[in-house]
């Protein structure tokens, strides 16, 4: 080999040792940030572990919420129009969360089954409904266009 | 029958770029100088003709005409004229219009700024962005058309989305359409260098200041997107690595990739065909995220009620255009000029490192953003990828650059020796630790993310500036602008960094239940909420919560904090309360009234370190875009250096000329 290709060999080999090691991580990495999504229905399924943190979404059950009279806690039912599951949040809520909207809650189940969420998102357009939400609902057999107005 | 007008227009149009993608491409072709001349002329009826279809919609927003639905959804009467203004282009159909304005904007610029390019070159390079016209056009007439009527209008309109109603969101989206857009000229001198059948370091050299202006302005409107997000979305965060905010950072990190290894190949001829690939990749980029927003696909804040058929429409001309620039390189590149060889230690490797750093991290957050679509699509299950991987990645992938910047500048082209480059820099890492640590220390930040940010911070400011003092050293005249440029950008990193780390590791949140009288105690703060009461504004109301912040028993500030409500549509939006500061920002948003017979509301308080330090940091990267484009290098006397080309390449000499 003359000097230049041993050269360009080792600087390909820094690139290709580069973006491997980088793609691993990236991929170990992501199998602990990757939250799967579950709707309601599928937690009546199935028993979801309790260590792991998942991304439950449905609609805020109409007269379901509960507020806390001397903190922030508050509770609500997530569903699907099949099942429900509890919710259970320490916090401000966003400005487009009501009951009869899509919600997507993150966090975990506690042994009791209650969802205790960390995060809870709601869109910022009245007529948006995230997809994940969408799909579930037209899965449990729910009309959409009664949700959104 | 204005409306009409706009129509009108925007088909005219579309019937002079495919004139100009077609007739003056031939031309160029046969080398044809008759039909080459009619490209400056089409490219300035295309320029007007958008502009008009933009103004006619300005008019019927000015005019509250409702028959226009574009317009009755995203307006009313009570919406105050700067909003009626921005509205323009606050929904798809109308960012779509402003998009073809900007790109006809840059086509004129093109025209009016390369008047030393060849002819031949200039026209390709004018076809081509006709060709990216023509894709928007049809796009935009065939199925987001802005002008659509609804007869008979309804008597008052819709609203804009609230969030939308800001000054921040008044330049956000055209500063990011600019960058997102401005790539397509780099795109185009590619492409026409490709079609030429030959890249050499002339087209590179004419495409950098192209290449600076539109990365300058992307990075202008991202860092606006972010201030907005952090006052007006009221969770007080400022980046949420957020689908629709990686589409435009991929662009953007490619973008950086672009602007060096341009600055590498038109100096020293190296690695062309990855500059082209580059380029090309940086464009694709602009308009996949451009799907990623329009085609609802994502769920994301951004993601407002989409048609998937646009994206449907937008995924196979990125096809088209991607597929077909890629085929045009699989071709061409092999004819590609071959680059002179370089040592391992040089200038060129470490702006070969800048490269792989910069293209790996665009392609990491690629695979996060669309990972679940594609787990989606393939039906194996419905996730979504978190912060934590994006942050995991960044740290990993964004320290080692952190670390070598400012070595790239010292080190000389071809061959150099670590010890020559590391020596003066000794003195920058020394102080950068002492200080970092020092600092950390005085401001009572002692944890490892905050010390090490302040010793990167200080590292990328003070490595920098011993690059000058080396650039200096015998010089007479000051440093040429490209140069001041990539100083003040490298710099901006340094501060940028600062920011970010003090943030991460130093913010203090609380939420709380506040009635009026009760007094919150925060990090030598106080905050007494003295009252909440209603007010108006011309179309909404609100409650306002009433707060006084003392620091010790000195009344410092009153916040007043915001919880409106729009007539119009409803809409429930946050006005955050916000005292910014050097070293750090007060920052309050209200909840929810959670009693009424006590008044008691959730309250968000947040005190935010360094914060200001964040965007200051992103604009001097911008400005230093902005300043090293606008260097006489790049405009003057191009052709008498495409005469001499052995001129720029001084071989091993003092790195004095520096990619920008």
């Amino acid at each position: 080999m003359t000097p230049t290709r041993k050269k360009r060999l080792s600087i390909v080999m820094l690139i290709l040792v580069g973006v491997g090691t980088a793609t691993a991580i990236a991929v170990t990495t992501m199998n602990d940030s990757i939250l799967f999504f579950v709707s309601p229905s599928d937690v009546a399924a199935q028993s979801f572990p309790v260590d792991r943190r998942i991304r439950l979404g449905g609609l805020v059950a109409d007269n379901s919420v509960q507020r806390a009279s001397d903190s922030l806690a508050v509770q609500f039912a997530v569903t699907d129009g099949t099942n429900a599951v509890d919710v259970a949040f320490t916090g401000i809520l966003p400005d487009l969360f009501r009951e009869g909207q899509g919600v997507i809650a993150h966090g975990r189940f506690d042994t009791y089954g209650v969802f205790q969420a960390d995060e809870i998102l709601a869109r910022h357009d009245e007529t948006y409904m995230p997809p994940e939400v969408m799909k579930a609902l037209e899965e449990a057999g729910h009309t959409i266009e009664a949700s959104m107005e | 029958m204005i409306p009409e007008l706009g129509q009108i227009s925007l088909i005219l149009a579309l019937v002079l770029a495919t004139l100009l993608a077609t007739i003056p491409l031939y031309g160029a072709w046969r080398n044809d100088e008759r039909l080459m001349s009619l490209a400056p002329s089409l490219v300035i009826g295309h320029f007007v003709f958008a502009l008009m279809a933009y103004l006619v919609l300005t008019v019927a927003f000015i005019n509250h005409d409702f028959t226009v639905t574009y317009v009755a959804m995203n307006s009313n009467l009570l919406l105050p004229l700067a909003y009626r203004l921005s509205a323009v282009w606050g929904g798809h159909e109308g960012s779509l219009l402003l998009w073809i304005l900007m790109l006809a904007g840059w086509m004129l610029a093109v025209l009016m700024f390369s008047r030393a390019l060849p002819t031949v070159y200039r026209t390709r390079v004018l076809a081509v962005m006709g060709m990216v016209s023509i894709g928007f056009l049809l796009f935009t007439l065939l199925t987001s058309n802005p002008f659509e009527r609804i007869l008979p209008g309804p008597p008052d309109g819709q609203d804009l989305n609230p969030l939308l109603q800001d000054p921040g969101m008044i330049f956000h989206p055209p500063l990011l359409y600019m960058g997102y857009v401005g790539f397509a000229v780099a795109f185009g001198f590619a492409i026409a260098g490709l079609l030429g059948g030959k890249v050499e370091r002339d087209w590179v050299r004419w495409s950098r200041p192209w290449t600076l202006t539109a990365w300058a302005f992307l990075t202008a409107g991202i860092t606006l997107g972010s201030w907005w997000a952090y006052y007006e979305l009221g969770w007080g965060g400022w980046w949420f690595w957020d689908p629709v905010e990686n589409a435009s950072f991929i662009p953007w990190l490619i973008g950086t990739a672009l602007i060096h290894s341009q600055a590498v190949t038109e100096k020293r001829g190296a690695f062309p065909a990855w500059t082209v690939l580059l380029a090309i990749a940086a464009f694709s980029m602009s308009l996949l995220g451009t799907f990623l927003v329009r085609s609802g696909v994502l769920t994301s804040v951004h993601a407002f009620a989409n048609d998937p058929e646009r994206g449907l429409f937008i995924l196979a001309f990125m096809t088209i255009i991607t597929g077909g620039a890629l085929l045009l390189y699989a071709l061409r590149a092999p004819r590609i000029m071959t680059g002179e060889g370089f040592d391992f230690v040089s200038r060129e490797t470490a702006l070969m490192l800048n490269n792989m750093f910069f293209a790996v991290s665009a392609g990491m957050v690629l695979l996060g953003t669309l990972y679940p679509l594609v787990s989606d699509f393939m039906g194996w299950a419905q996730v979504s990828v978190g912060p934590p991987y994006f942050s995991a990645m960044f740290i990993l992938l964004m320290t080692p650059v952190v670390m070598l910047i400012p070595l790239g500048p010292m080190s000389r082209w071809k061959k150099d020796g670590l010890g020559r480059i590391l020596k003066p820099l000794l003195i920058s890492a020394i102080v950068a630790i002492v200080l970092g640590v020092a600092i950390s220390a005085w401001l009572g930040a002692w944890n490892a993310r905050a010390i090490t940010g302040w010793i990167g911070g200080l590292w990328l400011i003070f490595g920098t500036f011993s690059y000058v003092r080396n650039a200096l050293r015998g010089r007479r005249r000051g440093l040429p602008r490209h140069q001041i440029g990539m100083i003040m950008a490298h710099a901006g990193i340094g501060v940028f960094v600062i920011g970010v780390a003090m943030v991460s590791s130093g913010t203090i949140q609380r939420d709380i239940r506040v009635e009026p009288g009760q007094t919150v105690e925060m990090e030598g703060y106080r905050f007494e909420l003295t009252d909440i009461v209603s007010v108006k504004g011309s179309n909404w109301i609100a409650d306002e919560a009433r707060f006084i912040v003392y620091r010790g028993d000195e009344e410092l500030y009153t916040m007043n904090p915001q919880k409106r409500r729009y007539h119009r549509s409803g809409q429930v939006m946050t006005q955050v309360a916000l005292r910014p500061g050097f070293t750090r920002d007060l920052y309050i948003a209200m909840g929810t009234r959670l009693d009424d017979s006590s008044n008691a509301w959730s309250i968000r308080i947040h005190i935010k370190p360094f914060v200001r330090w964040i965007w200051a940091g992103a604009l001097l990267l911008a400005l230093g875009g902005l300043v090293s484009a606008s260097d006489r290098r790049y405009w003057r006397e191009r052709r008498v250096e495409a005469r001499q080309p052995g001129q720029s390449g001084s071989g091993a000499s003092t790195g004095d000329e520096v990619p920008a």
